[in-house]
């Protein structure tokens, strides 16, 4: 079940007057047909064809052209778009193009493959993603590999990383609003201590945050802003910028909190890298832009004096360009 | 008011302590039922076991005990039709808040539903929760319980396992390796082993039975014959790997006259979790028999009276 995009927050924009998932097939297939000679590219398929159709569809619509194209062409839409694309257009268009619980259970998977203790992800999908959402990565997960996200996770991370992240990926978090504020008081004293000892892998910090509900966990960091003056991400500021733990843990309580604020931060990282990093871009743009890309792009231009669309124009080109611009709903489609 | 007082019919209607459980309600309704005041005032004071003469009131005073228990046998019934006809998912939600509130001792109950209901009923058990308790039930078991049982325990309710048959050989025979070095380490306990909570807690119960294979293989001994110092940690191995032993197990303890009154309750709880699963129950009653030389029908038969011992038996004849 799809969860309804929110409107104000996402960028994807589809047109009123869509066509059948028939005739999007259709289109599709004379797209990877077109012999199209571009004096730059050679002979090739019409890459902004394919983008004006599958950049400006939902998920549900993806998932019936999807359907569609393998009933009237007996392939898989994405393995033909595997042979006939490259690298990070290809990329864009493959995370794009799978169903979203599909398309985090591919994520984690990778993560786990060549799992460092920089990488992110894993916490990335397992945080920023509502208790439905994980579940469908979950159950994609099966399906695709055999085998549980959490025997992986738990496989291949060691230590530290692995208890938190562990934790993290099988949570199933209540959804409600409820906040119990004794609660939230006793364990925002409980947190203070532990970080105050440096204890960031404490057995109760883990707890709490794998399995409190988010707004339960917003209440406690309120709490404890309210007692000690300063935001729980001020304090952990003081710890070794070395200490990968340390930042994951950062990153873990600014997913659960404030997520458009850790996405811009990824964004910024990988922008600005020399050679932009195109994984984490092309990750964030196709996973957000049906969620709160939105408000991303408007916090990215608050905090970086730039528009999104602008910084991501500027460090990329091709196709690749061209697809994550219609995904931020800035084509002319 | 010719007929006279039929006193050991009657006592034996109700149930004590060498009588069974549950309460015979026919017998009740034609005896006690049918009496004149005057057979009860005899019959009471007649029952010293139930009542008390209050000489200088002039009464048989009810003891409290009586009461008590009377309740607890007549409640059998009902107990076990309003946890049938709940929702399993709302069932095993309410036997885990019940476990946690208890403690210690009923702990187990907890690695039970975790450990042998599906996936998506564990799933299932754990949106009830949310529906039913506000909060996550990993994050009640994780802040009522503390040290190496809260990691095992929370492990295990967190599984989501893969339910296909795909197996890698070679893993499970890592994970047995791991084990077997886990369990012969003197002194420290295998619960506590991070690697030991991963194993039982993280891969697919297909994947265990093999591990169970190698294990075996390794050590020359029996995974399943203890273990571990951690009662815990023996029951998700067993509700793991041979869940109907664990429950057979379980339902001899509760059919044991000496049974104490939390014990005599997970009859109910068995039959009534178990009995929607006809192949389990089928299996188990199997394994029952097998065990302990007669049919589960019969010992029903045999020490439970009434409209619960009819229910139970309805249950059970649903798997054949």
């Amino acid at each position: 079940i799809q969860e309804p995009a929110k409107q104000n927050m996402a960028t994807l924009k589809v047109s009123s007057h869509v066509p059948s998932p028939s005739e999007d097939a259709e289109q599709l297939k004379s797209a990877f047909d077109d012999l199209t000679f571009d004096f730059c590219e050679g002979w090739g398929t019409n890459e902004d064809l394919i983008i004006s159709i599958l950049a400006h569809r939902s998920a549900e619509q993806r998932k019936l052209i999807r359907q569609t194209y393998h009933e009237a062409c007996g392939e898989d839409l994405l393995k033909t778009l595997d042979k006939e694309l490259t690298s990070d257009f290809e990329r864009a268009i493959l995370l794009w193009t799978l169903e979203p619980g599909e398309r985090d259970a591919l994520l984690a998977n990778e993560a786990t493959k060549r799992w460092t203790s920089s990488n992110q992800v894993l916490m990335e999908v397992a945080c920023t993603r509502t208790s439905t959402q994980l579940l469908h990565a979950r159950q994609a997960y099966h399906a695709r590999y055999k085998k549980s996200i959490e025997e992986d996770v738990a496989h291949h991370t060691t230590g530290d990383f692995r208890k938190l992240l562990v934790s993290l990926v099988s949570s199933y978090r209540y959804e409600g609003d409820e906040v119990n504020m004794t609660l939230a008081k006793q364990e925002a004293k409980l947190i203070h201590e532990k970080i105050k000892d440096k204890h960031y892998s404490d057995e109760d910090v883990i707890r709490i945050l794998s399995t409190r509900s988010k707004a339960q966990i917003n209440a406690t960091f309120n709490r404890y802003q309210d007692e000690h003056g300063e935001e729980i991400l001020k304090s952990l500021e003081e710890g070794d910028e070395d200490d990968k733990f340390l930042g994951l843990l950062r990153s873990t309580i600014q997913c659960l909190t404030r997520p458009e604020l850790y996405f811009v931060d990824v964004l910024r990282s990988a922008i600005n890298k020399t050679g932009t990093d195109e994984g984490a871009l092309t990750r964030i743009v196709t996973t957000r832009a049906e969620i709160d890309l939105k408000v991303i792009g408007e916090e990215y231009q608050r905090r970086n004096s730039i528009p999104l669309e602008k910084a991501i124009t500027k460090d990329t080109r091709g196709d690749y360009e061209k697809m994550l611009v219609a995904l931020l709903g800035e084509d002319d489609a | 008011m010719a007929h006279t007082l039929d006193l050991e019919s009657i006592v034996n209607a109700f149930s004590g302590k060498n009588v069974g459980m549950g309460v015979d309600e026919k017998a009740l309704i034609s005896t006690l039922g049918n009496s004149h005041k005057d057979h009860r005032k005899l019959f009471r004071k007649a029952s010293k076991g139930f009542f008390e003469e209050d000489e200088e009131r002039a009464f048989e005073k009810c003891h409290d005990q009586f009461v008590k228990h009377l309740k607890l046998e007549f409640s059998r019934f009902n107990n076990a039709v309003v946890m049938w006809s709940m929702h399993p998912w709302e069932r095993d939600a309410r036997v885990v808040k019940k476990a946690l509130k208890k403690g210690d001792e009923c702990y187990s109950l907890i690695v039970e539903v975790a450990c042998t209901r599906s996936s998506d009923d564990l799933l299932g058990a754990r949106k009830a929760y949310h529906s039913l308790f506000d909060q996550s039930m990993e994050e009640d078991i994780a802040s009522n319980i503390h040290g190496s049982r809260r990691k095992l325990l929370v492990g295990l309710v967190s599984a989501y396992r893969y339910e296909g048959n795909k197996v890698k050989d070679d893993l499970a025979k890592s994970d047995a390796k791991i084990l077997a070095e886990a369990v012969a380490s003197p002194g420290e306990k295998a619960i506590e082993n991070d690697e030991v909570v991963r194993i039982l807690s993280t891969r697919s119960k297909l994947h265990l039975q093999q591990l169970y294979k190698h294990f075996n293989q390794i050590k020359g001994s029996d995974l399943l014959a203890g273990v571990s110092d951690s009662s815990l940690l023996n029951d998700a191995l067993l509700c793991l790997l041979k869940p109907s032993v664990y429950f057979s197990k379980i339902l001899n303890a509760s059919l044991n006259k000496d049974a104490d009154k939390g014990t005599k309750k997970w009859l109910t709880r068995v039959f009534v979790t178990r009995a929607d699963h006809s192949d389990e129950m089928k299996e188990i009653a199997e394994e029952y028999n097998q065990r302990y030389g007669e049919t589960l029908a019969q010992n029903i038969q045999e020490k439970i009276r009434g409209n619960y011992r009819d229910f139970l038996l309805t249950l059970l004849s649903k798997s054949n």
